[in-house]
């Protein structure tokens, strides 16, 4: 509790990461209209909306990941795009071929594929930090197995572990939550939590409206627009989620802690 | 025994030739891992049937038929790409469209300069290995060792490129000048491959090796490792073969590496045909 009590004084510092008129076209389709965004350090942000609404499109667009078509989006006022060492992103399973030949460990020691720089073998460091972040997502044991015979849980752990080895700032997560076992979801929460204590920025893309949602501590409403941001007392209600997923829809509505 | 391994060493022809089989078929098999895992099988045949025109222009211009294969396989994987990306058609309809349209196209120049010159369309569509001249074999280590030298200092960055490349891309690596890169190494091994197997089998000494080592190792730079010994061994063993039962060279290595597939698939632990067959029969066994 007192953690989150933290987090709401934090509310008052200067953004840290700004999105300004972020628009993105795929072909005729706006598939981003116009988003503007001001985001302070240490927050759990969640990003919430209908499928199409263009969830993964906003971690894409503003990880400089597809075409803009208009907009910028600058940390500590300088563009995000040239400080993506910085920055930790998961892409979505489904993005992700699992038959490809690499154990878990290979995928941790991707994380440190840029701090480690061109030419250059892996530290000792490096490899101290890939077996902390196994070990911190409880697969450390799992390490020389192939990633096609780890379940979807350990797959998504590896790629957290891959994450936390990056050393980032800035932590964007595409629907990590999709076909994980609980487990592996109170690893993510609880990874998170720690990543926003030390004053990082962690964005999650998901769609699950269920109990999960009260652990954020911020929402991002969006249906190719932003229909609402800020606490759940102030994104949740009927107005915003029937403008936002066109009709009624269930979610949850006990108090937020 | 013994004998009959270096009776053929005698001639130069055939050191020079297995040394060229050797290069070339650890070279294909290191690249070719990487088309295997990019899906990009397809892309290696597209870009060896389209060096056909850039040999026949060099042949007239007087230049390295090397060089002017180099940059027709440049070209045409640089179209391909372009097609792709300015159209709704799919990447595999584009490889279609413009391998077969090179292809045509070189078939038609050599045909038309061979009448007149000594120069034989049968031995880039099938190799002539044995023809191999020493200047040759100094071009093909030369482009073996650029490539292999080029793989090993980005291994780390190649392989985060090609498992996850949004991720390598968020990451801020490189990956438009990755991609480019990697048609430029599959372009150079293609050439380099040209005098061995032809540019219509290339394909084989590209992907099958490869493939074989995927099915029986984990980690990706053990499947490499394992499918250039592999593709060394199908060089070495076809070439004797050849030698002895009087083949054509290309074909026999390939042959080779196929059996050599054949047996990886039909008998690997994880997957393979009969070890399937065998787990069937064994567990009512065990159950009764």
């Amino acid at each position: 509790m007192s953690e989150q009590r933290s987090n709401e004084s934090r509310v008052a510092q200067l953004p840290i990461l700004t999105v300004r008129n972020l628009s993105v076209r795929y072909r005729s389709l706006l598939a981003l209209d116009s988003i503007n965004l001001s985001i302070q350090p240490g927050q759990l942000i969640g990003v919430f909306g209908p499928n199409g609404a263009g969830k993964s499109t906003l971690i894409k667009a503003m990880l400089g990941l597809v075409p803009l078509e208009s907009g910028s989006v600058c940390y500590q006022n300088q563009p995000l795009t040239q400080q993506l060492d910085r920055v930790a992103y998961i892409p979505q399973r489904s993005q992700i071929d699992w038959t490809f030949p690499a154990t878990a460990w290979d995928v941790v020691m991707m994380g440190r594929v840029r701090k480690s720089g061109y030419f250059n073998r892996f530290s000792a460091t490096s490899r101290r930090l890939a077996m902390e972040a196994l070990e911190r997502v409880g697969i450390a044991d799992l390490r020389n197995r192939r990633i096609g015979q780890l379940s979807g849980g350990q797959q998504q752990r590896v790629f957290l572990a891959r994450a936390l080895a990056q050393e980032a700032d800035l932590f964007f997560l595409d629907e990590p939550f999709v076909g994980v076992d609980q487990k592996t979801e109170d690893v993510l929460f609880s990874c998170f939590r720690e990543l926003v204590g030390q004053g990082k920025t962690v964005m999650v893309v998901n769609h699950d409206l269920g109990e999960s949602i009260t652990q954020f501590d911020r929402l991002l409403l969006l249906n190719r627009q932003l229909i609402a941001e800020g606490t759940h007392q102030h994104v949740l209600t009927p107005e915003t989620m029937a403008k936002a997923y066109g009709g009624h829809v269930s979610f949850f509505t006990g108090r937020v802690a | 025994m013994l004998n009959l391994v270096i009776e053929p060493l005698q001639y130069g022809f055939m050191q020079r030739s297995l040394v060229v089989a050797v290069v070339v078929g650890v070279l294909c098999a290191v690249v070719g891992s990487y088309l295997l895992v990019r899906r990009l099988a397809l892309l290696g045949d597209a870009i060896s049937h389209s060096l056909l025109p850039g040999l026949a222009i060099a042949f007239v211009l007087g230049i390295n038929l090397y060089v002017g294969a180099f940059i027709a396989g440049v070209i045409s994987a640089l179209l391909i790409g372009w097609i792709h990306t300015r159209s709704t058609i799919k990447e595999d309809a584009a490889m279609g469209i413009v391998f077969s349209a090179f292809f045509s196209l070189g078939i038609t120049l050599i045909t038309l300069i061979q009448k007149d010159n000594k120069i034989d369309l049968n031995h880039f569509l099938f190799g002539n290995i044995l023809g191999v001249t020493l200047t040759e074999v100094r071009d093909v280590v030369l482009i073996a060792i650029v490539v292999l030298v080029t793989i090993v200092l980005l291994y780390k960055e190649l392989l985060f490129f090609c498992f996850d490349t949004l991720g390598a891309q968020a990451a801020g690596l490189p990956i438009q000048a990755f991609n480019t890169g990697l048609m430029i190494l599959v372009a150079l091994t293609v050439v380099a491959s040209m005098k061995t197997v032809g540019v219509i089998l290339v394909l084989a000494l590209l992907i099958t090796p490869a493939a074989t080592a995927y099915l029986l190792v984990p980690r990706f730079h053990q499947v490499m490792g394992l499918a250039a010994a592999i593709g060394a061994f199908s060089s070495v063993c076809g070439m004797y073969l050849s030698y002895y039962l009087n083949l054509p060279s290309g074909p026999a290595i390939v042959m080779v590496a196929s059996v050599i597939f054949a047996l990886a698939f039909l008998c690997n632990p994880d997957s393979g045909i009969f070890s399937r067959l065998t787990r069937r029969h064994s567990t009512p066994n065990q159950q009764s």
